[in-house]
């Protein structure tokens, strides 16, 4: 059946760069998602405004975020900026591609979080004599880091797997951009990317596991 | 004191409390009664201000409630309130649920708010229970430490809004025992209930609530056993 | 004036490149669903671990970027020695993916119809089948139904990446327009944004309808 011999070895000596790689690609992946939760706040918070000068931004943000392709996010970023006059490089163009889809998908999280949280427990803080921004940080705030700690977990999982997108615009430093120059060189494309492959599944997998020991240590209640 | 005058309040077109007077003295417990949708609990929520009020005025010692200048935070501090649902906190601990307030709002040290909380713990029979979640308690339990919570505060005055309407019946009776000592030590209570033979038995007055005002008001000797008006009899007749 | 190269046989271009963009959404949507219904109810009517093997394979196309799991599948289908056109090579992918979701939606929908409804049907006589397709459906449709939609939009922006391996869908098609005018990549890509928004806006309200309607419903 295989006319084709798999050469691994070669493939396997690429490994450091390829861990190389994977630091770059877990940096992206978490400066994207710290930016994008603190936009993500914001964003949800300026969606419950009543200004629509305030509220209008936000929805178109959170729409855009969520109705267009990631890719389409980071083209945006790479190329429609670039007309604009800004020039970036592929990484920070892939970071804001990125982190502007995070932050639209966070706020979307937020939101429905500070809806699961009862309306009677900031009442019961206020009739103990809690002013409205210590009800909001010390009894809503942990409660909500709950409500929507799963969620975020689940969004940096798909942060990691955006930036494999870095190489449609050209990044090459990161995971998938290091095998894709080494691919171009040897043509060794199911070898490279097989190994890719288990490299982000073990990311994954670590963060998800990472995640859930934080969470039975943090959420005793 | 407590000086409830001429109370008017509505959500939208529905009035709720049309022209409420009352007034509680201190070392009092007055019990409010009557059907459900009758505006008994919105009275309690206006009382520490969770509710604003459309006309009228509320005083506690003297200061006027819905005042523009009034320090809510500050009053609330010397009204403790109980809800029907308990509110427990409940990523906090049933200790941290009735220390948060004394630390945060009463800027006490940790050690004065963990003296206080056991002490009041104790006081409601949670001795033992101090360092496990509300989620893991019953539903009497909860309310017995919302109870501690309101009352590690050192408030004047507690009002408590159909505290065990929502416990199962086995439940209700430590719930009531709670309230029953409290009343014994000379707290003073608006207490919103259904539990008639309670109300009979630690008031002082009790107050029959019917379409927003106050129908009858007397001894609970007068309310229950000779009711003035055939209205408060329907109603007596149709819950005893 | 706002001046532009961009002339009618360019928006001609990327309508039909829209066209590859629907067409392998709605081939993936399918394939992905009838795959992911039998291994959704597979893996919650049988017993926990006799279906790990399974929720593994179907975890590796959630862990995994879809970008390499098209680039994996590109190579390894002519090592099999079989041909595939790169059309073909992302329906079969996409499908994949979308049965792994799906999967998922359903194990969640079966799993949410109480276990006590399930027993007074049987109690009342109806077969296993009568109660699957009479019970445990209606309920759990109303519980799947608006994470399918979710799905389905989710897909549809993921059909962007199979531009990658050659095919010339919506983004791609974009792309091609950016690099041959040069000077105008914002006016375009803001074309292929309405064209998505257009595409996926609609579905997303009706998705939010459905599970509103749901709601009032319970």
């Amino acid at each position: 059946m295989f006319n084709y011999t798999f050469h691994w070895r070669p493939a396997l000596q690429a490994l450091p760069q390829m861990l190389q790689g994977t630091l770059v690609t877990l940096q992206l992946a978490i400066l994207s998602m710290i930016i994008g939760v603190a936009f993500g706040v914001v964003l949800a918070l300026m969606r419950q405004s009543k200004n629509p000068l305030i509220h209008f931004p936000a929805t178109v943000w959170v729409e855009v975020a969520r109705n267009t392709p990631a890719l389409l996010q980071i083209y945006m970023a790479y190329f429609g900026l670039g007309q604009l006059g800004i020039r970036l490089d592929s990484f920070v163009a892939l970071l804001i591609g990125i982190t502007f889809n995070n932050a639209g998908y966070l706020a979307e999280t937020f939101r429905g979080g500070l809806r699961a949280i009862p309306q009677t427990q900031t009442r019961a803080a206020r009739s103990l004599g809690f002013g409205a921004y210590q009800a909001f940080t010390l009894i809503v705030l942990p409660q909500l880091f709950r409500v929507v700690f799963h969620p975020m977990t689940n969004q940096m999982v798909w942060a990691i797997l955006m930036t494999s997108l870095g190489v449609v615009v050209g990044l090459n430093t990161d995971l998938t951009g290091v095998v894709q120059d080494l691919n171009v060189r040897t043509f060794r494309t199911f070898e490279y990317f097989a190994i890719a492959a288990v490299l982000y599944y073990l990311i994954a997998k670590f963060v998800t596991l990472g995640a859930r020991l934080l969470a039975w240590r943090l959420f005793r209640y | 004191m407590i000086e409830i005058e001429n109370v008017k309040k509505s959500f939208g077109s529905l009035t709720v409390l049309d022209g409420v007077s009352l007034s509680v003295n201190t070392g009092e417990v007055v019990s409010i009664i009557g059907g459900s949708g009758s505006g008994k609990s919105t009275l309690l929520m206006c009382i520490n201000g969770l509710e604003a009020i459309q006309g009228g005025r509320i005083l506690v010692d003297g200061v006027e409630v819905h005042a523009a200048g009034t320090d809510l935070n500050k009053l609330r501090q010397k009204i403790g309130i109980v809800f029907q649902q308990w509110n427990a906190f409940p990523h906090l601990t049933v200790l941290e649920n009735v220390t948060l307030a004394p630390r945060k709002v009463l800027k006490m040290s940790r050690a004065e708010a963990d003296a206080i909380a056991v002490r009041q713990l104790e006081h409601v029979g949670l001795g033992d229970k101090l360092k496990a979640f509300p989620g893991k308690l019953s539903g009497g339990q909860q309310q017995r430490m919302a109870i501690a919570r309101a009352l590690a505060m050192s408030p004047k005055y507690m009002l408590f809004d159909e505290v065990t309407s929502a416990l199962d019946p086995q439940l209700v009776g430590e719930v009531l025992d709670t309230m029953r000592l409290l009343a014994k030590e000379g707290m003073t209570m608006i207490v919103v209930t259904h539990e008639m033979g309670f109300a009979r038995e630690v008031s002082d007055r009790v107050a029959f609530f019917k379409s927003g005002k106050i129908h009858e008001i007397g001894s609970p000797q007068q309310i229950f056993e000779s009711p003035q008006t055939p209205e408060t009899r329907a109603f007596l007749n149709s819950v005893l | 004036m706002f001046q532009t190269a961009f002339s009618l046989n360019d928006l001609w271009f990327m309508a039909q490149g829209a066209g590859w963009t629907l067409l392998i959404t709605a081939i993936a949507m399918v394939g992905g669903t009838v795959l992911g219904l039998v291994f959704g109810v597979t893996r919650a009517v049988l017993p926990g671990w006799t279906t790990l093997p399974l929720g593994f394979f179907l975890d590796i196309f959630r862990s995994v970027p879809l970008l390499i799991q098209l680039i994996l599948a590109n190579s390894f289908i002519p090592i099999l020695g079989f041909r595939a056109s790169p059309f073909a090579v992302s329906c079969i992918v996409l499908a994949l993916y979308t049965s792994s979701y799906c999967s998922e939606i359903v194990r969640g929908g079966v799993q949410a119809v109480p276990q006590t409804t399930r027993r007074a049907a049987r109690s009342l006589g109806m077969t296993w089948w009568q109660d699957m397709t009479e019970i445990v459906y209606p309920m759990a449709l109303r519980v799947m139904l608006p994470s399918w939609i979710g799905l389905t939009l989710g897909v549809m922006k993921d059909t962007a990446l199979v531009g990658w391996i050659g095919v010339i869908e919506l983004l791609k098609s974009s792309q091609i327009l950016i690099t041959r005018m040069q000077n105008e990549p914002l006016f375009i890509l803001i074309i292929a944004g309405v064209i998505y928004f257009l595409i996926s806006f609609p579905i997303s309200r009706l998705g939010a309808r459905l599970e509103s309607r749901f709601r009032e419903n319970d």
